[in-house]
């Protein structure tokens, strides 16, 4: 059986299709059969982000509507063992994604696979609540910033009372908070808020801090995840984040302001 | 923190004000989060016929569901306007 994990956020651009690709890419490298599924149909980027756009044959809707089996729409990274890519359909409205067939297609690949980690769109809509339906764990993706926080807060009232968890009465889906795009030294001088400020609001454990980095750019220019870059602290903190996924304790990391030198500190700047 | 900000007068910073906000308008949408969807329309219709009686702002009729173990309780709050009595 396989742990099915949404990648979720409420607002747009935070990080979930940067998260998903480094988390499945970081589960994939600790051994585990991982695959990595868009719901974002009419508007796919994971396969841009994982540089497989031009392999994609079949998507996530062929399979449903028993146009192409899984095996033919599955993509198998190049990079990493172990790690699949399953693509959303570019062409077909979100409507396509009926209850039943997102629930045979999941079923079916939680046979083989260890961990499903699902992109979410952004909003409230279908895709979205499709994404979040049957999943185990969510990994809410936040930017120290007030839409993204009460997006956020209600991406989690939706995972409390509309997942399929919530819907049978088993246990909660499991809640993680990822705080991406964090500048330490804009929350050193009050610009930001800071990871106790978002904790206080949202209240869930957190799974890790993304620092800002210029290496997140760079990375989905090359269509490589940034976990792959294993010399950049966003890379290393992703990879911290997939550790504690898997229930490791890891410190957090790069959150100490950059040494300043005697005069900056005395004169400001 | 350098050495000439000890001088500066004391001021809020943009984040403590974003927290702030944050925390109000997220107990608020917490406490409606799990209301019926036609509280607001029962809300709107309860305005309208107080209103043919009092004239009254919107925000002075507040409509609320709690839930208890055993039963529901529909909360009606009417603030008067003070001259009207």
């Amino acid at each position: 059986m396989a742990r099915i994990i949404v990648v979720t956020s409420g607002k747009g651009g935070v990080g979930k299709t940067t998260t998903s690709a480094s988390i499945s890419t970081g589960l994939a490298q600790k051994g585990y059969k991982t695959a990595v599924i868009d719901f974002d149909v009419g508007l796919r980027n994971l396969d841009l982000i994982m540089n497989c756009e031009r392999r994609v044959v079949y998507d996530f809707v062929n399979v449903i509507q028993g146009e192409a089996t899984l095996n033919q729409a599955l993509i198998r990274d190049k990079r990493v063992d172990n790690l699949y890519i399953l693509p959303a359909s570019q062409t077909r409205d979100k409507e396509a994604l009926t209850h039943e067939g997102v629930e045979k297609v999941l079923n079916e690949m939680s046979e083989t696979f260890d961990y499903l980690v699902c992109d979410s769109p952004a909003g409230i809509e279908h895709g979205a609540l499709m994404s979040l339906y049957f999943a185990d764990e969510a990994i809410v993706v936040t930017n120290p910033e007030v839409s993204s926080v009460r997006d956020s807060d209600r991406i989690l009232g939706i995972l409390q009372s509309k997942s399929r968890r919530a819907e049978r009465g088993d246990d909660p889906v499991k809640e993680h908070l990822l705080l991406t795009r964090y500048n330490h030294e804009r929350v050193e001088r009050g610009e930001m808020l800071s990871i106790e400020d978002v904790n206080d609001i949202l209240s869930i454990p957190l799974l890790g801090v993304i620092p800002e980095s210029q290496a997140v750019l760079n990375a989905s220019n090359q269509g490589a995840p940034v976990i792959l870059d294993e010399d950049t602290e966003a890379g290393q903190a992703y990879e911290d984040a997939v550790a504690r996924l898997l229930g490791e304790e890891r410190e957090l990391r790069f959150l100490d302001p950059q040494k300043k030198g005697f005069l900056k500190r005395m004169f400001g700047g | 923190m350098s050495f000439f900000d000890y001088f500066k007068t004391k001021k809020q910073t943009s984040a403590s004000i974003a927290k702030e906000r944050l925390q109000i308008i997220v107990a608020h949408e917490r406490n409606t989060r799990d209301q019926p969807d036609y509280l607001p329309e029962l809300q709107q219709e309860l305005l309208e016929v107080i209103r043919r009686y009092v004239a009254i702002r919107d925000d002075q009729v507040q409509v609320q569901l709690d839930k208890n173990d055993s039963c529901s309780v529909l909360e009606l709050n009417v603030t008067l306007p003070e001259n009207e009595r």
